[in-house]
């Protein structure tokens, strides 16, 4: 799992987000309009895509797309799947 | 993990009742533009019913019961009413006897409340079940549904846009032609604090300061009186234990998924059916969606779908249905069962 794939996946979901404007230090909850619902819709897209489910502690600990991203790595890794 | 099957059940009806009055997202004052435009696209209410001060749920549930009783002159044949609802007329006594009295129904109709929300109409359909399978009650009236905007605070936007009212009337009789139905049910009340009125019974009765407003955060105001919404948590609670519900039911039915005509999912919010769907790689047609037009309408939120998006092929068709609630408690329960030549009706509530 690649985090250019990670951010790809977020950048085509949310039509606010420019292509390529997302980096691995981004702040998501600096994106344009950031609510609760973009919040759920962030946890929709990785339980998708990469079939691991965030809780509310999670997403909170997390600041950048990157946190983000190690977490969903770290549950991978220690077989937390939600399938 | 409950798993029961049921047999000789036919659903014969299927009645619901929305209030006539429309609340709009667009024109909810706490949102903005933008905050409306997101909500309508993710969460997929454009509008809810709102009854008006005077009316309760049951005085919903009323509505759909006596136009099915009288349409099906069953009035004298129902020997259970069982009334699924958080938001009952009274603390005591139960509603559901306050019902049969008000619809004309037999004093020899036993008559009980059931305190479920989300997943209730399903539970309803397992315990109505249970009674008719063996023949000796023979009709079973299920009334089902929520005045869930009584208890939200109109500042609280994590609550106040979602929920609308409605009640339902579902008639069910014993039919020995009938095919099983299987069901699954589970509970997990460590998310017990996901969706909950804090003030008001036991554990915490009314105190003087129960209405003061606070700000559990910048976009929720609310008292302890008022229905407080996690909604992360419902989320998580949804994508984790709803697909192995479906799967537990399948399974015990021994059938394909390909079988199904329609998922008729608790309507709680248009990403979490959109998220179950995908998780089974089915098309949308397969899961009817009323939430836009009537929100998250709780027990009620199942059957109203059926009166209002596949009311044609209930009547038509032989069909063979998924149901499955999920919510606060948290209670999930999924049935899977066949209906022939099902009437419904919408109906709407002044």
């Amino acid at each position: 799992m690649e985090i250019a794939d990670f951010i790809r996946i977020i950048e085509n979901e949310f039509e606010e987000v420019a292509p390529d404007s997302l980096k691995p230090e981004s702040c998501f909850r600096e994106m344009d309009g950031w609510s609760s619902m973009h919040a759920l819709i962030f946890v929709a897209l990785i339980d998708h895509h990469y079939k691991v489910l965030l809780n509310g502690e999670e997403l909170k600990s997390a600041s950048t797309i990157e946190d983000l991203f190690n977490i969903v790595n770290s549950k991978i890794a220690s077989g937390e799947i939600n399938d | 993990m409950a798993k029961l099957t049921i047999k000789h059940v036919g659903i014969k009806a299927v009645y619901a009742t929305v209030p006539s009055f429309v609340e709009k997202t667009s024109e909810y004052a706490y949102f903005s533009a933008e905050e409306a435009k997101m909500f309508e696209k993710t969460v997929g209410i454009k509008e809810r019913r709102v009854a008006s001060k005077t009316v309760t749920c049951s005085d919903l549930c009323f509505k759909a019961a006596i136009d099915l009783v009288r349409d099906f002159n069953c009035k004298e044949e129902i020997d259970l009413l069982l009334f699924v609802s958080q938001s009952p007329d009274y603390f005591l006594p139960a509603t559901a006897a306050i019902l049969q009295d008000k619809l004309g129904l037999s004093t020899n109709c036993m008559a009980f409340d059931v305190s479920l929300g989300c997943s209730g109409y399903v539970y309803g359909l397992m315990l109505a079940g249970q009674y008719l399978q063996n023949g000796s009650v023979k009709k079973v009236l299920l009334l089902a549904g929520d005045k869930s905007t009584v208890s939200t605070h109109i500042q609280d936007k994590a609550a106040y846009p979602l929920f609308g009212d409605a009640g339902t009337a579902t008639l069910l009789e014993f039919d020995d032609s009938a095919n099983d139905w299987y069901f699954d049910a589970g509970t997990d009340g460590g998310g017990a604090n996901a969706i909950i009125i804090e003030a008001g019974h036991s554990r915490m009765p009314y105190q003087n300061d129960d209405s003061a407003n606070s700000e559990a955060s910048t976009d929720i105001v609310r008292s302890k009186k008022h229905l407080s919404i996690d909604g992360m948590a419902i989320f998580n609670f949804a994508l984790k234990n709803v697909p192995h519900s479906i799967n537990n039911t399948l399974e015990l039915a021994n059938m394909g998924i390909d079988k199904i005509d329609f998922f008729v999912l608790h309507q709680a919010n248009q990403l979490i059916t959109d998220s179950l769907r995908k998780k089974f790689s089915l098309p949308v047609d397969k899961f009817p969606s009323s939430i836009g037009k009537y929100g998250n309408t709780s027990s009620a939120s199942i059957p109203l779908t059926l009166c209002s998006e596949i009311e044609q092929e209930l009547l038509t068709k032989e069909l063979q249905l998924l149901f499955c609630g999920f919510g606060v408690g948290f209670s999930w329960a999924t049935v899977i069962l066949t209906t022939k030549h099902v009437t419904t009706k919408l109906l709407t509530h002044d």
